[in-house]
């Protein structure tokens, strides 16, 4: 999982309305892998990104610093650091824990298991 | 013609074996990519724009991979673990989640510029469990969908219903949801080559209402086959 979709992610289970974003990630064991830059996206996607949410995700899983808040998108430095955060940084162990209801959503090989239980639906 | 809904769970049928033949079966990929292809089109993306996309049923990612040639990032969600391990060793692009879609997604809002969908609808419709009342599911999926789109954004499902109910129950659900839009049946008149998409619209940027797309082979009389 990038850190581009965890910015994205908000805790599904019912009822679950306080604190169901940014997903804490723990335990996490992270991957790079190389992504085309394309400065294009990036730029269209910087009004949907939770600034907040991604510079204390990326603080805590100890990637590159990002500044408090979103830089110029048309500087080319900060585009290159922000494509490396969302788009070359994988969780790919690990779990995320939700800070209002406490679910537990396990991270295998890259992939989060956000199945639930019928009573949490 | 058996139903694969219809003999198990889609976790359970899409297992491994199962799995592995989607993606050695040269003929399903070529089809499974063909309804990307065309899914893509219905969305009507803005030209020459990456954009970031949901692949609902993301499966082996086969139809991840023509998103990911045309140059747009993707987020899968899948049921069958067995078909999410088949994407991850031929290293899709894409995020990959297990994710039973019935239950609702959890994207925050305005999170997706469209959502594909190929084959994957009509197992919605399934009761595989007491506590699976189709009806709340799909209400559940279809609210969700709604909101995780950009206003304007549209979701283009190809699906296989079984009956007109089917149909009924799948539209009813994501019009109550808010989603406009409707059916729109490629090659109406074959039996080869009928296709069913699912068209909806999240709203639209400026509140104007938005036609549905052509289908293809409308003109062709009952029984021509295309070639
Ligand atoms: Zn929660």
């Amino acid at each position: 999982m990038r850190l581009i979709t965890h910015n994205m992610l908000q805790c599904p289970v019912k009822g679950c309305s306080k604190d169901n974003f940014p997903l804490r990630i723990e335990d996490a064991e992270i991957e790079n892998a190389d992504a085309d830059f394309n400065p294009q996206f990036l730029k269209r996607m910087l009004d949907r990104i939770a600034w907040g949410a991604l510079v204390q995700t990326s603080f805590s899983l100890g990637v590159a610093k990002l500044p408090e808040s979103p830089g110029d998108p048309n500087d080319d430095e900060f585009l290159q650091t922000l494509h490396h955060v969302l788009l070359e940084t994988r969780v790919k162990e690990g779990r995320m824990v939700c800070n209002g209801c406490g679910h537990v959503y396990p991270i295998r090989e890259g992939i989060p298991n956000m199945l639930l239980q019928e009573n949490e639906v | 013609m058996s139903r694969p809904e219809h003999t198990a769970p889609p976790e359970i049928f899409y297992n491994e074996s199962e799995a592995t033949k989607y993606t050695q079966n040269s003929r399903i990929m070529q089809i499974q990519a063909d309804m990307t292809t065309r899914a893509l089109e219905l969305l009507s993306l803005p030209p020459d724009e990456p954009c970031y996309l949901l692949d609902i049923g993301c499966g082996s990612g086969l139809s991840g991979e023509v998103l990911e040639v045309e140059g747009h990032v993707w987020v899968g969600l899948d049921i069958s673990e067995a078909m999410l391990d088949v994407a991850n060793e031929r290293e899709v692009e894409g995020d990959l989640f297990l994710h039973d879609i019935g239950h609702g997604l959890g994207f925050r809002p305005g999170t997706f510029d469209g959502c594909i969908s190929v084959s994957v609808l009509q197992w919605l419709c399934n009761a595989d469990r007491s506590s699976h009342v189709p009806k709340r599911r799909l209400a559940r999926f279809f609210t969700t969908l709604y909101s995780s789109l950009t206003r304007g954004g549209r979701a283009v499902f190809q699906f296989y219903p079984e009956n007109p109910d089917q149909v009924e129950l799948i539209v009813s659900s994501a019009m109550v949801a808010g989603f406009t839009g409707g059916l729109v049946v490629d090659y109406p008149n074959s039996t080869r080559a009928k296709k069913y998409f699912l068209v909806l619209f999240a709203g639209s940027p400026d509140n104007s209402s938005q036609p549905l797309p052509q289908a293809l082979g409308t003109d062709l009389p009952q029984g021509t086959e295309p070639s």
